[in-house]
């Protein structure tokens, strides 16, 4: 039974509390991994991984779950590629908390075609372009090693993908 | 649509996944750079990923739950290419693999993007930008160590020489090529062949690396149908230790 009150902006509101575990600051639904919510006879949430190996999902699937029941919301979650994941999908107000949190968000895809012209990063401590790509596999899947020329220190991006 | 074809498609991509995946993590913790550490350690994740995800769609298909699948079998029961098999050797060799095996890879998926079999299309658009960055990596350093020093060059001369055979292997024609063909799953591996030696002539064009006459060439065949080296079993072995000492462990 779906109580009348429950809507899909409702969980939304409520998905907003559920985070990227590798990055505290940015919710599942800024990430864009959540790519549909519908409600039938139950609440349904498709959800898609950031990188088809991404570790975190079944933890993810389960936080989602978790923090429905707190709201006293059952919901089935379904981890799909109908929609795929691109980092254009990173909502500004996450790319605004990536870049807080020092991460370098992703450029617009839409930016480049080749990836081996990908050389320039912004760096999020002084936001100059005068960087280098050190490494397109970072500590997580979803994150680059570059390093700034400027402040003479290494940062990590969101891959754009 | 035929799904005994698409099967044969599916376990034959998800098996050099798991296969290669395997052998690039044996790379962590033993790469001649830290960097290199870490890039062939995140490709083995993509890798094991994608395998876990093409197991999925067999699963779906009727086949077993994925984990069954991927360390229950042995290994005449495997359709990985003998090529993802072979032991890492020295980094030549492991680099030389990594740049003939993802290049195919993005060509299939590529290709496969455009699948009339809907869950492998929507899998396939969502790897193929991942595999950008593997085949990046990967011919930034042909590039750069194909024109470095002499010694360089020659180490990673002999290894194309020997790996190209095997890289071969990767096209070993199916029983269902047609089929597949026909119902336009897939542009069959002849179509794919063709495009995979223009990029890797592409490529090593830019190096001082020499590409023998593909004519003199005999390709590897046999893993597509179980015939393997004697490499892999004690892969698998290895691969399965845990769920043979305790199936019901989480990791
Ligand atoms: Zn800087």
């Amino acid at each position: 039974m779906i109580p009348e009150a429950v809507t899909i902006e409702k969980i939304y509101q409520w998905l907003e509390e559920v985070k990227d575990p590798e990055i505290p600051v940015l919710s599942l639904v800024d990430l864009g991994v959540i790519t549909n919510v519908f409600i039938e006879e139950k609440v349904k949430i498709e959800m898609t991984p950031t990188f088809v190996g991404c570790p975190a999902i079944d933890y993810m699937k389960n936080d989602i779950i978790d923090t429905l029941r707190k709201h006293g919301q059952e919901a089935e979650v379904e981890v799909t590629f109908r929609k795929p994941w691109s980092s254009d999908l990173i909502s500004e107000k996450g790319k605004i908390a990536l870049k807080k949190y020092g991460l370098a968000p992703p450029p617009d895809r839409k930016l480049f075609t080749d990836l081996e012209i990908l050389e320039n990063a912004e760096c999020p401590r002084c936001n100059q372009t005068n960087t280098e790509l050190k490494n397109p596999f970072g500590p997580t899947l979803c994150r680059a090693i570059y390093y700034c020329n400027d402040c003479k220190e290494a940062f990590e991006q969101f891959k754009p993908v | 649509m035929n799904h005994e074809a698409i099967k044969e498609l599916l376990y034959k991509m998800a098996d050099d996944q798991l296969i290669l995946g395997h052998r690039n993590s044996e790379w962590t913790g033993f790469g001649p750079l830290l960097e290199e550490d870490i890039a062939f350690s995140s490709m083995a994740q993509d890798k094991i990923g994608h395998s876990l995800a093409l197991y999925t769609i067999l699963h779906e298909l009727g086949e077993q739950d994925p984990d069954t699948i991927a360390f229950t079998r042995n290994a005449d029961q495997f359709h990985n290419t003998v090529f993802t098999e072979l032991p890492n050797a020295e980094y030549d060799f492991s680099l030389i693999r990594h740049f003939l095996y993802d290049t195919s890879e993005a060509l299939r998926f590529e290709i496969l993007s455009q699948s009339s079999f809907e869950p492998l299309a929507q899998l396939a658009i969502k790897v193929r930008g991942e595999l950008r960055y593997h085949t990046m990596h990967a011919n930034t350093w042909i590039k750069q160590l194909g024109s470095a020093t002499e010694e360089s060059i020659s180490k990673l001369q002999k290894s194309l020489e020997y790996a190209l055979p095997y890289a071969l292997g990767l096209f070993e024609p199916s029983l269902y090529e047609s089929k597949l063909i026909n119902e336009k799953v897939f542009e069959g591996e002849k179509a794919l062949e063709e495009k995979w030696k223009k990029k890797v002539e592409e490529v090593i064009a830019q190096t001082q690396l020499q590409l023998p006459n593909w004519k003199t060439l005999t390709p590897h065949y046999g893993g597509r149908i179980g015939k393997h080296s004697e490499h892999l079993q004690p892969l698998l072995d290895e691969m399965s230790e845990v769920l043979r000492i305790d199936p019901t462990a989480e990791w």
